[in-house]
């Protein structure tokens, strides 16, 4: 008797590639999920770093993990950090509207899968794409570029849209049977909410903006910036992270401030003290703010002004702010908080 | 059974899940470990983690900021 066939299936935490397991689980197919961390996963971190919005809110989760706990599968996460850095900066495919480089991603995570399931002894990789679902990733012509670029070929199965695209290798041989595979195709929605009813996922995660922050205007203009600021097109993890948080604005070009919006971003930015000069209002409550760049003392005198405004003391005449070096000194100034008028539009970045 | 420890702290998750599966991968069945982070996230996500993969949350406390979470390895396959 042969040996049961494996697959891998990319689990983002969504609906649809968990939809696309499920598919193939129901085939008597093993299956184990594969999650690449990539650092500008919209999962995870930011749900860590931002407080509950009130009490009765759910504690926030991480849906790969709750998808592959519902599957009933195991879940190996992948730290792709370092690797993925050439993907964003550079795409053979280029970006879609802001700076994320979705067909390169899928081509680089496809590649990542099969490299997975030849160390692991696995036969086919799993993904819930569907044909014309999304914009740049999931077009028709994009579809079978991913399969052969990513060095997957055939052995790359989409349940969801299978039939609506040529047999691969887990169809012609007989592992899956092409028949109990769908043909779902374009943007609508239906059928996968169909399908989670029909199978009782009732809690799927449904990110408006997708699962990464790169499609995210507001986010790519601040990666930008920071290239733009350290005349280089680079980024730590740490980078990645602090343009997750804050309020960030530049009064000058070699200096700019992540000023925390709430009681989570403080307690993280807390944790960079030592990498930053940070200043926080010692007279009245206030956020913690960080200053990424070399200011000189005037533009420390400008920064603790603008950090005022944040303050509690922000109608006062004058309050305290204490400015911490790096290694620890800390120091007091004086200042007048800035109105918002005197606060202008382009320096929030 | 062997008691083992790991510092995940100042990382956010999933990097604390993922430090902890590649060590538990080095780990034989019985084994135990205890990972300490600052991420109040790992309280759902480790737990999560380790229900799917077969492996045993023994202990989990806090204090002050920092998160313990001890585990027993399940079989590692």
């Amino acid at each position: 008797m042969s040996e049961p066939k494996k697959a891998v299936a990319l689990i983002s935490g969504g609906l649809d590639s968990m939809l696309a397991a499920k598919t193939i689980l129901d085939q008597g197919i093993h299956v184990e999920g594969i999650n690449f961390f990539t650092g500008f996963c919209v999962e995870g971190h930011t749900h860590a770093i931002r407080k509950k919005d009130n009490e009765k809110a759910k504690p926030k989760r991480n849906n790969a993990l709750w998808a592959a706990e519902q599957l009933g599968i195991k879940l190996h996460i992948v730290d792709v950090i370092e690797e993925y850095k050439d993907v964003l900066l550079n795409p053979k495919h280029g970006y879609g509207a802001n700076l994320n480089p979705c067909l390169d991603c899928k081509i680089f995570m496809v590649n990542k899968a099969k490299q997975w399931i030849e160390e692991n002894g696995f036969d086919f990789i799993i993904t819930g794409e569907v044909v014309g679902q999304r914009p740049m990733s999931q077009r028709r012509f994009a579809m079978p570029l991913v399969a052969e670029r990513s060095g997957a070929d055939d052995l790359l199965l989409r349940p969801l849209s299978a039939r609506n695209l040529p047999e691969t290798k887990p169809e012609r041989e007989g592992w899956v049977d092409r028949s109990k595979l769908h043909d779902f195709g374009g943007r609508t929605r239906r059928p996968q909410i169909a399908m989670a009813e029909q199978f009782g996922f009732i809690d799927y995660a449904q990110p408006a903006g997708g699962c990464c922050f790169l499609t995210d205007k507001s986010y790519s203009q601040k990666l930008v910036d920071l290239w733009q600021a350290r005349g280089a097109r680079d980024y730590e993890l740490d980078d990645v992270m602090l343009l997750k948080v804050g309020r960030h604005i530049r009064p000058k070009p070699h200096f700019k401030l992540i000023i925390a919006r709430e009681e989570g971003e403080g307690r993280f930015m807390e944790g960079y003290k030592n990498d930053f000069i940070s200043l926080h209002c010692s007279s009245h409550t206030g956020p913690l703010a960080l200053i990424d760049g070399s200011p000189d003392a005037a533009d420390l005198e400008l920064a603790a002004a603008i950090i005022a405004r944040y303050s509690k003391g922000k109608d006062e005449e004058q309050v305290e702010m204490a400015i911490r070096t790096k290694d620890g000194k800390e120091s007091r100034i004086k200042t007048k908080p800035l109105t918002a008028e005197q606060l202008p539009k382009e320096w929030f970045i | 059974m062997s008691l083992h420890s790991l510092d995940a702290k100042r990382l956010l998750c999933p990097l604390p899940v993922i430090r902890t599966q590649d060590r538990v991968k080095q780990l034989k069945s019985g084994d135990q470990l205890e990972v300490s982070c600052t991420d109040p996230g790992v309280m759902q996500d480790i737990p999560a983690w380790c229900r799917i993969n077969g492996h045993t949350i023994i202990n989990t406390q806090e204090n002050q900021g920092v998160y313990i979470i001890v585990l027993e390895v399940g079989k590692n396959e």
